[in-house]
């Protein structure tokens, strides 16, 4: 299968794009991003027709090499590369890429996305070598060709798309859930917290679930039980969170601490380093560490 | 088959509200969600909630300001049930642990917010809505409730009445993403649709890919009213190459938009001489539009918002999610040059009619949250008023359907009571086209055996739903549904945009009427039953163009400029005429107007209109 875009469809949508009249309501300013880009579309369009199969991208497009494979199409049964030449326009993340790829090349190229904006953490994939966000990641910050593959550890689904079951089933076996020791009786009487505390739990709080972390530790690959940072993150959250009380905090120290819990981490920062929110994923981890032993030592 | 009592349909704020609501009530509840609930575009809510909660405050004023956001075009009874018991709400998601930011006294905080007369807004970071999703999802999972993920529901089972109002729904069928697999899912007491917005209309929005109004083309289909669709608001704050949010909390803090010759235009060009910036969304917007368009935007197209003046620390402590998202996706440092903004589709007061207990025409079908219309927005929705409706409404949707016991609602839903008919002045045929009443056309069920028994309309609405993917997937030669998406996307934010033409707008259903011609010859080109995202997306762009053209045909027959919703033709507000709902029914495949009386008349007064001025 070609994943080259047929020469000739993508000339004749071009010039159709290129002849549509302008209209008042259309500004300047967008009108001359919107020009641009077709001119850059055009010009891409006629260069990518000269260029050979293995031609380098010029400046105006980007080489992407996405990882394909799909359990029940024939064709896509082996795993392989397939090379797309993606129109650069300014600004072009790495999830702009892929669906520009997926809506003019090949509609069956899968992935998870939704709100773009690197909130609902969909499209973490593998990108040169690295756990990222697919919607955060500047193409232009990219050595070419650019190589999209799906997170590692984790089952392929279908082309980008990993099984996430058993991230999930991580993430709520820590009790990932709000349990204060009491709650105010009265339905409108707030519990206070103070905004240190609060400052402590924010970081821990941003987590988006995007499973980039969890991807990238090698003892989580190595150790099938291994709680992952994620969830001990989602712990942390918790268990320093000062309105739920000490005796929850007992008991989830206990949770954390268990065989396949933080004392399994080797502190190789690699959560840090690729989570998409800039949380400490490793001194929060370091920090339920230290917590544990000074539990451990109230009751010896 | 799947069977549970209620069966909730999405999985943001209101659908997980719903879910604990119904499971309280003593229901066994089901969550069926095209996303992991986290994956939800409430997320993506950065300002925060509205709630009375602090002396000086009531929840009459909180009342009153809706109300006139609303441009006296919500219903009073909706928006009180809103105002009285979004306190009782946000404090119970205190209680569930949700990270508020907070006061040195360590009391939730609050911050002021466009067109409230007090500092409502209860927010955590510019991040509110990420931590309200995962907050009730946390809820979810501590209960043990069920929730079908990657599980995309493609039709409703709803009985075949000739009057939508003698219908009952008594289920969903849904597809599961990963395995192709369809199925039946029966709800002995009620479904639940907590679809989110139709955003994905326009190409220039805030909202999610997902973002695709399923929820309302599949009530709109079964015969549920389509409510006040032509208002959409366009939020002042997006940023102009992507459509991402800057949050109004910019605004709250003490942000200040200018434009290209450095003036303060929302004051020193008269918007808004006493808010300025703080104005209503639709105001803000307007004046920003109004400014590029006489030659005083930024390279003709945005206008600047500045809030380098308060300083790194309150930024950073606030407002830091914004320095992020201006740096990832526009690239600009926002604590050491202004920020770039222009109006983006984000949000819609219409959808689904619903009264204030979130339930539809139709027996046994709810709806809340922005797929609804209850109507607590009317025309113009105040910033940090969507979410406290997820939690009010989503928990009584959830109660009224597990069957607790509730007072009876005060609006009327359906082609009851006051009411009166109109014809569209539509330059092409409307809707479905052929045949009208054509069972298949309307994605509805060809019932054999007893047609009103729940077993015999699930299997086969089943049976509807699988012949129309085999035809999709089966088709041997056809357009790829991104060229059909895009063409109405386009024409959608050139002509149904802030200012709205009436040729303009007849042109919209011109485009509108040719993408669903050529929806017609639309083919999925990917064969496989694992993940078919292409598959999936071809039906969200049929919801798309039902509710294209629903929003086109509202903006066309109101003839009046009220909230968010202009029209050259009239450029006032005309309450003689106008002080009734636009609705739309499908009937068939031929979409019907009519039009319902707004409901001033609260508890305690009667909202009068007045001028609206900020």
């Amino acid at each position: 299968m070609s994943t080259q875009p047929p020469q000739q469809e993508t000339d004749e949508s071009t010039a159709e794009t290129s002849a549509e009249p302008e209209t008042e309501s259309t500004s300047p300013g967008q009108q001359k991003r919107a020009a641009q880009k077709r001119e850059r579309a055009n010009a891409s369009a006629q260069r990518q027709a000269e260029a050979d199969a293995k031609a380098k991208a010029d400046e105006e497009t980007r080489e992407i090499k996405v990882f394909r494979y799909d359990p029940e199409v024939e064709e896509k049964q082996e795993p392989r590369f397939d090379t797309f030449h993606v129109p650069f326009t300014k600004g072009m993340t790495v999830l702009d890429a892929v669906m520009y790829a997926r809506d003019h090349y090949d509609p069956s190229l899968t992935f998870r996305h939704s709100c773009r904006q690197a909130i609902c953490g969909s499209d973490a994939f593998f990108v040169n070598g690295r756990q990222r966000l697919g919607c955060k990641t500047q193409v232009s910050e990219l050595d070419e060709p650019i190589r999209i593959e799906p997170l590692p550890h984790q089952d392929v689904v279908k082309d980008l798309v990993v099984d996430m079951d058993h991230f999930y089933e991580e993430m709520e076996s820590v009790d990932p859930y709000f349990d204060p020791d009491e709650t105010p009786g009265n339905d409108l009487e707030e519990q206070r917290q103070s905004r240190a505390n609060r400052e402590k739990v924010k970081m821990s709080t941003r987590c988006i679930w995007c499973a980039a972390c969890f991807s990238s530790c090698n003892i989580a690959a190595g150790d099938n039980q291994y709680l992952g940072p994620a969830a001990l993150n989602k712990a942390y959250r918790f268990a320093m969170d000062e309105r739920e009380g000490e005796s929850r905090k007992q008991e989830r120290l206990e949770t954390i601490e268990q065989e396949h819990g933080v004392w399994r981490c080797q502190t190789q920062f690699s959560c840090t380093n690729v989570c998409p929110k800039d949380i400490p994923l490793t001194e929060h981890i370091q920090e339920l560490k230290r917590e544990a032993v000074k539990k451990n030592l109230k009751f010896w | 088959m799947y069977e549970h009592d209620v069966i909730v349909v999405g999985a943001g704020g209101a659908g997980l509200r719903a879910a604990i609501a119904a499971q309280e009530a003593g229901a066994d509840v089901a969550i069926v969600s095209k996303l992991h609930p986290v994956r939800s575009h409430t997320g993506a809510a950065e300002g925060g909630i509205n709630a009375a909660l602090r002396e000086g405050d009531s929840w009459e004023d909180h009342a009153y300001d809706t109300m006139k956001g609303s441009d006296y075009l919500g219903d009073a009874p909706a928006i009180e049930t809103l105002c009285q018991r979004s306190p009782y709400e946000v404090i119970q998601l205190e209680h569930w642990g949700m990270a508020f930011s907070r006061e040195e006294d360590g009391r939730v905080s609050q911050r002021p917010f466009g067109g409230l007369s007090f500092p409502r807004t209860t927010y955590a970071g510019a991040e509110t809505g990420h931590h309200l999703l995962h907050t009730l999802y946390e809820q979810v999972v501590k209960r043990g409730i069920e929730v079908y993920d990657e599980w995309h529901v493609l039709n409703l089972a709803v009985t075949e009445e000739e009057r939508p109002e003698d219908r009952t729904c008594h289920g969903v069928v849904a597809y599961d993403v990963a395995t192709g697999e369809l199925s039946g899912f029966k709800a002995r007491d009620g479904v639940i649709l907590a679809t989110g917005g139709p955003g994905q209309a326009f190409d220039h929005t805030t909202n999610a890919v997902s973002c695709t109004g399923d929820g309302q083309a599949m009530a709109y289909r079964a015969g549920v009213p389509l409510e006040d669709m032509e208002f959409i608001q366009f939020h002042p704050t997006s940023l102009p190459s992507t459509g991402v949010l800057i949050s109004e909390g910019v605004r709250g803090e003490g942000g200040i938009l200018y434009n290209a010759k450095g003036e303060r235009f929302m004051f020193e060009h008269g918007y808004a001489s006493n808010d300025g910036e703080l104005a209503s969304r639709d105001v803000v917007s307007r004046a920003e539009l109004t400014e590029v368009n006489e030659g005083r935007g930024i390279e003709d197209e945005y206008v600047h918002l500045d809030m380098r003046h308060l300083g790194e620390e309150r930024i950073i402590d606030r407002l830091e999610n914004i320095v992020h998202l201006a740096e990832d996706f526009e690239g600009v440092d926002a604590t050491k040059e202004p920020m770039p903004v222009k109006p983006g589709q984000h949000y819609a007061m219409g959808g689904i009619e619903t009264d204030e207990n979130g339930e539809t025409c139709v027996s046994g079908l709810y709806a809340a949250g922005e797929c609804a219309c209850a109507s607590v927005h009317g025309a113009n929705r105040l910033g940090g008023n969507a979410l406290p409706e997820l939690i009010v409404i989503g928990k009584r949707a959830g109660y009224h359907a597990a069957g607790k016991e509730m007072e009876p609602a005060k609006i009327e839903t359906g082609q009851r009571g006051e009411y009166e008919t109109a014809t569209i002045d539509s330059p092409v045929e409307l809707g479905e086209g052929g045949s009208p009443g054509d069972a298949v056309a309307d994605g509805g069920a060809v019932a054999a055996g007893d047609p009103a028994d729940p077993d015999t309309v699930l299997n086969a609405t089943v049976r509807a739903e699988q012949d129309r993917i085999d035809e999709l997937l089966n088709k041997e030669d056809g357009v790829h549904h991104s060229e059909v998406r895009s063409k109405v996307q386009q024409s959608m934010t050139r002509n149904v945009n802030v200012f709205r033409e009436e040729d303009r707008l007849k042109q919209a259903l011109r485009d509108i009427r040719d993408a669903r011609d050529e929806y017609q010859n639309v083919k999925v080109m990917d064969p496989s039953r694992t993940f078919n995202t292409d598959l999936l997306q071809t039906i969200e762009t049929q919801n798309l163009l039902d509710l294209a053209e629903a929003i086109t045909v509202g903006a066309l027959a109101r003839r009046e400029f009220r909230g968010a919703h202009w029209r050259a033709e009239a450029q006032e507000r005309n309450d003689d005429e106008w002080l009734k709902h636009t609705m739309l029914s499908w009937n068939r495949g031929s979409p019907e107007l009519w039009f319902r009386p707004v409901i001033l008349e609260g508890e305690n007064k009667t909202y009068e209109p007045k001028i609206r001025s900020y």
